[in-house]
């Protein structure tokens, strides 16, 4: 009791979760089912060819059923009863590292499930579509169930190990896909990145958990979060900013932002799926779950909340530069991800727009990456947004949802975006203090040079004159393509509204993030200053992209857009800093081993071998030496016997 | 008188070992252990009566025994290292080396 | 030293025995080491084990000094004796030491060892000659000997047996030959004898009894030496310094020899043929 009142003193949010009835206590088969969808594809091989995709997105919609179903039990649910646990097996019963693998349904990780298996089911649909052609599609459905079953594991878990079994998976099943079409070298090279730059923010992750468990002996949320009060200040902070750490390389954030951009490498579904519904969420997953932790560290906060601003930026100027319509649908989902973990630094109030935000941003995201598939099929797999132009006439449907997850983004009134990220800039300036001043200054910058680079995309794919090569011929794409377009860009528009009007969500979350605090305002001072800076970013692309001619070939541009098509120097920093010292590192170590430790071993045998060579030549055979060698043992024993006795 | 009797030993175990060391022939070698396997016994010997009692002539006499049985194998072996290399000299047996 | 023979003047006796034997068995060891011939060592040695025998007897050890003359003198000289004969009795050693600085290292230590020894005692502090009256009261040596043999050294005696008989079992089958091929009859070698060049037996030694040497060649009918009737290992000898020959090589006087018997014998016929 103590220390819940510890707890409650330090203002947390104690969760006491209760074993799960009902529909509830199926909420293993979330995870089982795509699980199982994965396993049968992969092992069935290609027996499974004709009906692989099928059954993958069967796995995966039964996934949403349940999810859904789950969430409906819930909201039978009291307020506070709305944790449950469901238990498993025992996972680990090592001494005194006890770890069962329990799941945890509470209100935070059933809107994580709904996204993902939702957005992700859609995705599924999708690809039916897009990867008709391809002959290794089952192949891709196995993998993409694999992916929705780890982060399944990831959001569920009620226990770090669990998450982290998920985070592990996440990144596997990422690996696989961005390397998808391995025949590629650019493809197998941007996996590679992907998982490389993921084992760095993993590691943050695995010492963050190994701290947990030094520090509390346990690692289930439960008693991590309860006794984190006890923990010391240093102590917290450090787990703080390892969590921190992982959450950076999963949700490509500064400074391990660096694979996001390559993994466009990938089929465009991946990209869908990895920015809106998966993989990127994971870390302000973490990082919204972890609260209590951060609730205890102000350091780790900021710390996060400077992450954030510095990525959304980032993001964004990357975002400008591309030509590459993947890439600059990439450079958004860093921008967005950063107000994301942004609002998760700013505590309370933010932790329900981050969330939120994520969701919207889940629908919108979606939305536009399989519009930009959709007009990629329709453009030849071309990316290159130079040879785009004036599409709306021969796509509309993809036009329209398009659009409107471009409205979305930008934060056009009413629409998704707008409900979100208002609500995280006006948190941001609520913080109070310089500090709030400054991310919320930047949060409103880098609003602006959103509208003003998702109009860019808009403009040169859509509008214009038409400047595609000379063998393409638009067309709309098939219905099971368009269907999810539809259904992501009414997500796109009503997600915001039902999510944030009235204190909905909010109000939802509060079992695990706290009471959200009264009188939330929909329009504030800086709301209005976002909408001047949108306009003024579209009517900058506008002049730029719609009034003058696109040139086909980008010209050579300044130091600034260079700046940004290098994507800020990140690749070239990294290669300095790490590579290039690692390659040297690697190098003399090879040298050292070769001379340093190879002569000093091959020196001491030569010397053992050169000295025994010489030794041994005192064996000369002749029995008259050996009789020598004992007489004279014979005599200094003698001696040896009168220097002792005399 | 004992002591005269022990340099006398003295004396002679050296020549047996230094004869032991610098002849090659094997049989005469062997002669030189026997050389010294006497001077010994006269050592014990003349403890024996030192001392008024028998045990050094006990000694003695098991020193023959085995003296006499090393003698034999010893003789042998020599007389089968003749016969594969035509040679008696201790040095031409010196296959077993580096 | 003086001190002891002054104390032992009435063993005047003794001393004179033991400073004689001591002389000549130093001298003879000397010899045995410094002689080349292996014969010459083995005399030698037998001179030092009978100098031995006698300070055994004066040491009041008559039972050791007969088991020294009839086991060492007598039983193992005689073996080495043999080997010697066996194993080539004109073998000497060169002079030549093989090993390099084998001779003066075992010199230099012998030296030093014996210098241990003799600064040993003299630092050794002997108590005085008890004698061995009292031990030898009771039946007198070998009673004593064989008492003690019997009783308080019974298990190392009988040790001794089962090395006696070890040793003379290893004599046995290190100088055993392996037969490979079964032993020829009669039959087969008379066979062999018919397959070869030469059906009659070999020529033997000497002719006519002129000469009892092995080494004087026997002479065939036409009177020529035959090489065949002398053993290659005489024959190669060739000291031709046997009186017989008066100084003259064999085959002259064999050739000699010849003309006399000839001459007494066939003496129309020889003087013929002279005279052709």
């Amino acid at each position: 009791m103590t220390t819940m009142n510890a707890a409650l003193a330090a203002g947390e949010v104690v969760q006491h979760p209760h074993a799960a009835t009902g529909v509830l206590s199926a909420t293993w088969l979330l995870i089982a089912l795509p699980l199982a969808g994965a396993a049968i594809l992969l092992l069935g091989g290609r027996r499974t060819d004709k009906w692989g995709h099928l059954l993958g997105t069967a796995m995966s919609l039964g996934a949403f059923l349940v999810g859904a179903l789950a969430f409906a039990a819930m909201l039978g649910q009291k307020g506070d009863d709305r944790t449950n646990l469901v238990h498993l097996f025992q996972y680990i019963p090592a001494g005194s590292l006890n770890v069962d693998m329990n799941l945890w349904i509470d209100p935070l990780s059933i809107s994580f499930v709904l996204l993902i298996t939702g957005v992700g089911s859609l995705i599924h649909i999708y690809s039916i579509g897009y990867m008709a052609h391809d002959p290794d599609r089952r192949r891709f459905f196995a993998y993409l169930n694999l992916f929705v079953a780890a982060m399944l594991l990831l959001v569920l878990a009620d226990n770090y190990i669990g998450l982290y079994i998920g985070w592990e998976g996440v990144g596997l099943a990422s690996y696989l896909l961005i390397g998808f079409w391995q025949y590629k070298p650019s493809a197998a090279t941007a996996a590679k990145k992907a998982f490389i730059v993921n084992r760095v923010g993993d590691f943050g992750l695995s010492v963050a958990v190994m701290v947990m468990f030094a520090t509390f002996g346990s690692l289930s949320f439960q008693n991590v979060f309860g006794h984190a009060s006890e923990a010391s200040h240093g102590t917290v902070t450090a787990i703080g900013l390892l969590l921190l750490l992982g959450a950076c390389g999963k949700s490509a954030q500064l400074p391990l932002q660096s694979w996001l951009l390559d993994a466009m490498e990938g089929p465009t579904p991946v990209s869908a799926l990895i920015h809106a519904a998966t993989m990127v969420t994971a870390g302000v997953y973490l990082i919204v779950r972890s609260h209590v932790i951060f609730e205890l560290s102000p350091d780790a906060r900021l710390l996060v909340t400077i992450v954030g601003a510095a990525t959304l930026l980032a993001g964004a100027i990357i975002g400008c530069a591309k030509d590459d319509i993947k890439k600059a649908l990439a450079g958004s989902t860093m921008s967005q991800i950063g107000y994301m973990v942004l609002a998760a630094g700013l505590g309370r109030p933010g932790y329900v727009f981050a969330i939120a935000h994520l969701i919207a941003h889940g629908f919108f995201k979606a939305g536009l990456f399989l519009g930009a598939g959709s007009v990629m099929h329709a453009m030849n797999d071309d990316v290159n947004m130079r040879k785009y132009g004036g599409l709306r006439k021969y796509m509309p449907i993809t036009f329209a949802t398009f659009g409107l997850g471009y409205l979305a983004i930008i934060g056009f009134p009413g629409l998704s975006g707008w409900w979100t990220k208002d609500g995280i800039i006006d948190a941001a300036f609520e913080k109070g203090g310089t500090s709030g001043q400054i991310l919320g200054w930047l949060a409103l910058l880098g609003a602006g040079i959103t509208a003003y680079y998702m109009s860019r995309v808009m403009f040169m794919t859509f509008f214009g004159e038409p400047r595609w090569d000379e063998d393409v011929h638009p067309h709309e794409s098939p219905r099971v393509m368009t269907i999810p377009l539809i259904l992501l860009a009414i997500g796109s528009i009503a997600g915001g509204a039902f999510l944030i009007a009235g204190d909905r969500f909010a109000n939802f979350l509060a079992p695990v993030v706290g009471e959200p605090e009264a009188g939330h305002k929909l329009i504030t001072p800086y709301t209005v200053i976002v909408f001047a800076l949108m306009v003024v970013g579209v009517g900058l692309a506008y002049v730029q992209y719609l009034r003058r001619p696109i040139p086909r070939t980008a010209p050579a541009g300044n130091v600034a857009t260079t700046f940004a098509r290098r994507d800020l120097y990140g690749d070239a920093l990294n290669e300095s800093l790490f590579m290039r010292p690692g390659q040297w590192l690697t190098r003399l170590t090879v040298y050292f081993d070769n001379r340093g430790v190879d002569g000093l071993v091959n020196g001491l045998a030569a010397f053992i071998g050169g000295t025994s060579g010489r030794v041994r030549r005192v064996q000369t055979g002749f029995v008259r030496s050996y009789a020598l060698s004992m007489f004279v043992g014979a005599a200094l024993v003698v001696a040896a016997l009168f220097l002792v006795r005399i | 008188m004992t002591d005269h009797y022990l340099v006398l030993s003295a004396i002679l175990f050296t020549i047996g070992a230094v004869g032991v060391l610098i002849r090659r022939n094997a049989i005469v070698v062997f002669m030189c252990v026997e050389l010294m396997l006497n001077a010994t016994n006269l050592a014990f010997v003349s403890f024996a009566r030192m001392h008024g009692s028998l045990d050094g002539q006990i000694i003695a006499f098991f020193v023959m025994v085995v003296a006499a049985a090393e003698v034999v194998v010893g003789l042998a072996i020599i007389m089968t290292i003749f016969r594969s290399r035509k040679s008696s000299s201790v040095d031409d047996a010196n296959l077993l080396k580096y | 030293m003086t001190g002891v023979v002054a104390a032992g003047a009435h063993q005047t006796g003794e001393s004179a025995i033991f400073w004689v034997l001591a002389v000549i068995s130093v001298a003879a060891a000397l010899g045995m080491i410094l002689t080349r011939k292996a014969v010459h060592s083995a005399l030698m040695l037998a001179t030092v084990m009978f100098s031995f025998a006698v300070l055994y007897a004066v040491n009041e050890a008559p039972f050791l000094a007969f088991v020294q003359v009839i086991v060492y003198t007598g039983a193992v000289l005689m073996l080495f004796l043999f080997v010697v004969m066996i194993i080539g009795v004109s073998s000497t050693d060169s002079l030549v030491e093989t090993i390099k600085g084998q001779r003066v290292a075992a010199a230099l230590v012998g030296i030093g060892f014996v210098v241990l020894l003799l600064v040993g005692f003299g630092h050794a502090t002997l108590p005085k000659t008890t004698g061995l009256k009292d031990a030898n009261a009771n039946g007198g040596n070998v009673m004593g000997l064989a008492r003690l043999i019997f009783t308080k050294y019974v298990f190392a005696f009988e040790v001794t047996s089962a090395l006696l008989i070890t040793a003379a079992l290893g004599a046995m089958v290190l100088t055993h030959r392996e037969r490979l091929r079964p032993k020829p009859t009669q039959k087969q070698l008379s066979k062999e004898r018919i397959k070869s060049d030469r059906v009659a037996p070999l020529p033997p030694p000497g002719t006519y009894a002129r000469h009892n040497a092995v080494d004087m060649p026997a002479l065939l009918p036409d009177g020529t030496i035959s090489e065949l009737s002398v053993s290659p290992v005489i024959s190669r000898r060739r000291t031709g310094e046997h009186e017989d020959l008066h100084g003259a090589s064999p085959e002259v006087v064999a050739r000699q020899d010849t003309k006399t018997v000839k001459a007494v014998i066939d003496k129309p016929v020889e003087v013929e043929e002279e005279e052709q």
